[in-house]
């Protein structure tokens, strides 16, 4: 009798003590730092901006306008084609409103910021699951295989990759396969935004295929996966349902930290002129192009090269808050 | 820990094989040769393929390659008048291994006292503003800094040379005044990752129990701090140093990239575009070795640090 009125007391009790879940708290955690509020808000600016470019550009972006060539921030078109434009950020050296390739620009940063993070996940994430999961035979092959994939250079295998798939976007049409063509279509559409996805995603998901079978090394030895296997669940379930909603946390704390070597991965390759390419606007061709006219118009540089590090860094501060907030052992400190 | 050694080498076997299996097959499948220009003549360029064996079968090739490799001998370079790689290369990997000493000096320089003292400190002003740079610090990339630090160093204060490169015999002043400014682009965004490293692996220890029996007998605080807490809280950025110096090459193409330096990853870059096989092929297969290398003294010196890491199994 006692247990039973104690039971129904505490039952009685419980409404008023909302439970939180884990993302609720984490969610509550994060948006209680000022600085994360503002990046969420610059990055949600700058998705805004990368799917309608168009609204906020006040130029064609490869409009040239030769008179106005290295045109100084807030100098107004005298003739040309723009004539009456303002350029804000000033024009490069074709004349070209710097401010509206900076807005394409961002479209190029954002595509390779998520589609790369997304390639990466869903890759690695699958790969590390199955291989941290399989026989220790199979799991040995499968993580020697990404070893010695690692042992190359990544950013060398990823320039080698973009060689590669530039030349094939320049042969000759008609002797391509269906699958090259279509996969050189795609690559022209975006302007060989595409290739550069494929050269960043085909080598970024070895460190997420690394993390996500340390993690599930890690839970499958616990009870709930054996209870699970003794009441038998399958394996897909098992790596579905037990396995991948424990793991997941970190790997996307890890991703997320990861973003910012994407976008700067693509803007090095721009660069290098081996990026999107041209008349394509991206930062990176854009901070090579200003780092040519840094003696006599350092305003080309400056514009492309703050958008760079305040996108990673909005990423990174990001990353880390979201890292810190699912810390348990950071909690109420 | 001689087995260790002795199976980090073999390790390097398949490693080796895959590598450079990629990058010849990658290379030979791009369209063009090494001798296509406008201005030489078909038949020539069929001759020059002849005498540098270009006209086998790709496979044939690489089994030649590899002999003359495992020899050390990386051939000619095809687009250098047939001068051997090795008087490129040995060269520019001198240059890019200073650049890197150095870059890994101003990291660790920078980086552990930093985060050593945003651990000590953890909450008060001093680790908020180290954290905060950290996080600027990973966040300017040597795309940025690099062209910042000229602005500001070399253009408008006039202090140090624009670009380009300078040897240790030309003096030490013009070295160093040559040196300093990629070594800093390079270091920046790795002093960063180190004192981010150190702070969070010596909170870490800060917590444990010994710590708080160290500070219980009465021990000096930074008696604690160095014997105990520090010498525990480097193991992880020990560890962490095989990443870094993967880091530090790839990174040395990019600042060499930005300063017109005659370092290997220029080499690389500018010989990949002109179909340069020989040469590729020796650049990659010095990367890997490096990181393979590198790799493997972490591993050493990890043993020597943390006796508790038994390698037998």
């Amino acid at each position: 009798m006692l247990t039973s009125s104690a039971q129904t007391a505490a039952a009685a009790a419980a409404p008023q003590r909302r439970s939180r879940t884990l993302w609720q708290d984490t969610l509550q955690r994060l948006f209680r730092d000022p600085v994360v509020v503002i990046c969420i808000a610059f990055l949600t600016l700058l998705i805004v901006i990368a799917l309608f470019p168009s609204v906020f550009a006040t130029a064609p972006y490869e409009q040239t306008n030769f008179p106005d060539k290295f045109a100084a921030p807030g100098a107004i078109a005298a003739g040309g084609k723009l004539e009456g434009h303002t350029y804000w950020m000033g024009a490069d050296k074709l004349g070209r409103d710097i401010y509206s390739r900076l807005i394409y620009g961002t479209r190029v940063s954002m595509a390779v910021a998520f589609l790369g993070a997304g390639i990466s996940f869903l890759i690695g994430l699958s790969y590390g699951l199955v291989a941290g999961y399989s026989r220790p035979r199979v799991d040995n092959v499968m993580m020697r295989i990404v070893d010695i994939i690692y042992a190359y250079p990544t950013l060398i295998l990823i320039i080698l990759l973009q060689v590669f798939l530039t030349a094939l976007a320049q042969k000759d049409p008609a002797q391509m396969g269906a699958v090259e063509r279509l996969l050189v279509d795609l690559d022209r559409s975006s302007g060989g935004l595409f290739f550069v996805f494929l050269a960043i995603g085909a080598v970024s998901w070895l460190n997420m295929a690394r993390l996500t079978r340390g993690q599930v090394m890690h839970y499958k030895q616990q009870e709930f996966v054996q209870a699970a296997q003794i009441v038998g669940a399958s394996n897909r379930r098992i790596m579905g349902r037990h396995l991948l909603p424990n793991v997941i946390g970190p790997c996307i704390v890890a991703e997320t930290l990861a973003i910012p070597s994407y976008i700067y991965t693509e803007a090095f390759l721009s660069f290098i002129g081996l990026g999107v390419q041209p008349p394509m606007p991206s930062w990176g061709s854009m901070i090579s192009d200003g780092y040519g006219a840094l003696r006599t118009a350092p305003w080309l540089i400056l514009f492309p090269a703050l958008a760079l590090s305040l996108t990673m860094f909005a990423f990174n501060f990001l990353g880390d808050a979201v890292r810190d907030a699912l810390d348990p052992k950071l909690r109420d400190r | 820990m001689l087995r260790l050694i002795i199976r980090r080498f073999f390790w390097f076997i398949p490693v080796f094989f895959v590598v450079t299996g990629i990058t010849f097959l990658t290379m030979h499948s791009l369209p063009g040769g090494p001798f296509d220009t406008d201005k030489t003549p078909p038949a020539l360029v069929k001759q020059m393929e002849n005498a540098f064996g270009l006209n086998r079968p790709v496979y044939e090739q690489y089994f030649i390659w590899l002999k003359n490799a495992v020899q050390l001998d990386f051939g000619p370079s095809l687009k250098q008048r047939g001068k051997p790689v090795a008087s490129f290369l040995l060269p520019g990997l001198a240059v890019s291994a200073q650049l890197g000493t150095f870059a890994m000096l101003f990291a660790l320089l920078i980086g552990l006292p930093a985060g050593i003292i945003a651990a000590l400190y953890r909450g008060r002003w001093q680790d908020r503003s180290a954290t905060l740079v950290a996080i600027l610090g990973v966040s300017v990339p040597p795309i940025v800094m690099g062209p910042l630090l000229v602005w500001l160093f070399a253009l408008q204060l006039d202090w140090l040379p624009v670009a380009q490169w300078s040897s240790l015999d030309d003096g030490l002043l013009p070295y160093l005044s040559h040196i300093i400014l990629p070594a800093v682009t390079l270091g920046a965004g790795l002093s960063a990752i180190i004192a981010r490293l150190t702070r969070a692996s010596l909170l870490q220890v800060l917590g444990e129990d010994y710590i708080r029996t160290a500070h219980a007998k009465g021990l000096a605080r930074h008696t604690v701090t160095i014997r105990h807490a520090l010498r525990n809280a480097l193991i992880p950025v020990v560890t962490y140093l095989g990443p870094l110096a993967a880091a530090v090459l790839t990174g040395s193409l990019v600042v060499e990239q930005i300063f017109a330096l005659p370092g290997m990853g220029r080499y690389f870059v500018s010989s990949i575009t002109s179909r340069d096989y020989p040469m590729v092929m020796a650049v990659v297969v010095i990367y890997a070795f490096i990181i393979v290398f590198v790799n493997l003294v972490v591993d050493v010196l990890y043993l020597f640090i943390d006796p508790r890491i038994d390698h037998a199994h």
